[in-house]
């Protein structure tokens, strides 16, 4: 891929599988600034913010070795290999250009599980403060230099990210006066001093 | 009150409180005033926190989430097809626009085809809906300045008539559930076009009735004109999409510039407003009417024969993985619906775009400087539905 983008700063990936950019957070300010202004893509908005979580995962492959046994014949030998994927967790943005009605291009900055840290993006594109704000709340990624970084949906005391893969959800969110069934088991493992 | 605890859990930088008062306040005789989530002119459970000095709004602080039920994890963890009927609970004023702004991104991510027939109705319907969308939206919003109940049945009166029309074609009134991927659930009843074409017909009276009794008023014209400003510039930064965006001046609409379905065939014009203040966002959409039963004229001449739906199988219905994004011209702006499959039954990641969410953005911005009593009044020009902004 050749593109004004990828020549101007040379760290920038482009994943083809799902179009889009994959940004280094060190310089995605920078990337951002430039592609709001830069005449050539003139992306004034950034129309839509949204978290991806992707849990680690163990792909198993199945690969084909050619090996020489003992009598010196070349047998072909199937084997299995397991290949870690780290887990992941995305900002995906995708911005438009309003002036040259073009769009939309689609940028990802990439993060840990862990630690999910990136820069924000408010300061060039206002429009997402908000969105920045959801995807703090629902997946627990936080924005650095966000103006105003706080729960929007769910309440200031809550704990946890409900959108988050391995997320478990709470067990007495409901009150059933006379539990059964799924509920029943559920409120057993979490009272098991009541019958 | 969660058992999971998580190593990672993060406090809320910003700390809980929306608003203290800081010290560079002192010496203005400032009162907060917590506006909702009960109050009539919030369109439901949305709170504003306010500092006023006197009467004039210094700081505004939108609160929401009370109708917060994570539409999105509840997608992703139902069957493809199983979310939309959903989606018609986002806008509950527009379902039919909800559903097809989904269908579009599935049929973009699995590559399917829509019969033309399919792409007409879903353009009637979208249309429709728009008319129905910004009726309820004038009729609230001169609600909201006090003309109390009576512009609202008026229009409630006109709505009502298009939506005996969606109860025909899909059995509900307002959770249509009408789109598939691929086409339509079922194609209209007869009859149904030739009703349509009468409302189409006999709807620009009503409007000039309306326009008439209302759009020279002294006193709307008095609390809405120069209220709550919008420079174009803000408005394109903060991701203003709709008639919101169009009634500051910018030409962009995704009907016109994106365009999506069979849009690129019909003849229409964006009406843009000049000045970016409440009366144009009103009156913005009082045009916009206009246009559609332009569309709609001629979406119902010209509505071909043929097949509603795609054969696609629907059971066990696994897109390839990868991800699309679809955007579609709902009344309210831009509606986004951003995909992801992993190539299974279930969708890896879904997230809905809502425009009355992202518009909420430049509450405080248009605020600021304006009487309390002109936030309720701004607050009903951007046109939000709860549903949509908690999700």
């Amino acid at each position: 891929m050749t593109d004004p983008l990828t020549i101007r700063f040379p760290s920038v990936t482009f994943d083809t599988a799902t179009g889009s950019y994959v940004l280094p957070l060190s310089i995605a300010l920078e990337v951002a600034n430039y592609l709001r202004d830069d005449a050539a893509y003139r992306l004034d908005m950034a129309t839509n913010v949204a978290g991806v979580d992707w849990l680690p995962q163990v792909i198993k492959k199945k690969v084909k070795t050619s090996v020489t046994n003992a009598e010196g014949v070349v047998e072909q030998v199937e084997s299995e290999v397991s290949e870690n994927k780290p887990g992941l967790m995305e900002v995906v943005y995708h911005l438009i250009s309003v002036e040259k009605r073009k769009g939309p291009l689609v940028i990802r900055l990439q993060t840990t599980r862990e630690n999910p840290v990136v820069p924000s993006l408010t300061p060039v594109w206002r429009g997402c403060e908000f969105q920045e704000r959801e995807a703090f709340d629902l997946y627990g990624i936080v924005f650095e230099g966000h103006p105003d970084l706080r729960r929007i949906f769910m309440w200031d005391e809550f704990k946890d990210f409900p959108m988050r893969k391995d997320y478990v959800e709470s067990d007495d969110y409901e009150y059933e006066p006379t539990p059964h069934d799924a509920v029943l088991e559920k409120a057993q493992k979490h009272y098991p001093n009541q019958t | 009150m969660n058992n999971q605890p998580d190593p990672t859990v993060l406090e809320s930088p910003g700390g809980p409180r929306a608003y203290t008062v800081t010290p560079s306040d002192e010496g203005l005789q400032t009162l907060e005033i917590s506006l909702g989530p009960q109050h009539p002119s919030t369109h439901g459970v949305f709170r504003m926190d306010i500092v006023v000095d006197g009467e004039t709004v210094i700081k505004l602080k939108p609160v929401f989430g009370y109708l917060h039920r994570n539409h999105e994890k509840i997608a992703e963890s139902t069957t493809w097809l199983g979310t939309m009927p959903y989606t018609d609970r986002l806008d509950y004023f527009c379902s039919m626009s909800n559903n097809w702004g989904y269908a579009l991104a599935v049929e973009k991510l699995a590559g399917i085809q829509v019969p033309e027939r399919a792409e007409y109705l879903r353009v009637i319907m979208a249309e429709l809906t728009r008319i129905v969308n910004h009726t309820c939206l004038v009729g609230f919003f001169i609600n909201d300045l006090g003309a109390w109940g009576t512009p609202l049945l008026y229009a409630f009166r006109e709505r009502e008539k298009i939506l005996d029309l969606f109860e025909a074609a899909s059995g509900a009134r307002m959770m249509c559930n009408y789109m598939r991927f691929g086409g339509c659930r079922v194609d209209v009843p007869a009859g149904w076009l030739d009703q349509a074409r009468k409302i189409v017909d006999e709807y620009p009276a009503f409007l000039d009735e309306f326009e008439k009794l209302i759009c020279g008023n002294e006193i709307i014209m008095a609390r809405t004109q120069g209220v709550g400003t919008l420079s174009p510039a803000l408005a394109v930064n903060s991701s203003m999409t709709g008639p919101m965006l169009r009634a500051s001046g910018v030409a962009y609409d995704l009907r016109k510039h994106a365009p999506y379905g069979i849009y690129s065939q019909f003849d229409f014009r964006i009406p843009l407003g000049d000045v970016g203040d409440c009366y144009d966002r009103y009156f913005i959409r009082l045009l916009e009417m206009r246009e559609s039963l332009k569309i709609l004229k001629q979406a119902l001449d010209k509505i071909p024969e043929g097949p509603v739906s795609a054969d696609i199988k629907i059971r066990n219905f696994k897109p390839a993985a990868g991800e699309a994004y679809s955007r579609i011209e709902s009344p309210k702006g831009e509606l986004g619906f951003y995909v992801i499959s992993d190539g299974s039954t279930r969708p890896h990641r879904y997230h809905v775009r809502g425009p009355s969410f992202v518009n909420l953005t430049v509450l405080e911005d248009m605020c600021l400087g304006q009487k309390i009593a002109d936030a309720v009044v701004i607050l009903g020009s951007i046109d939000i539905v709860l549903g949509e902004v908690d999700r």
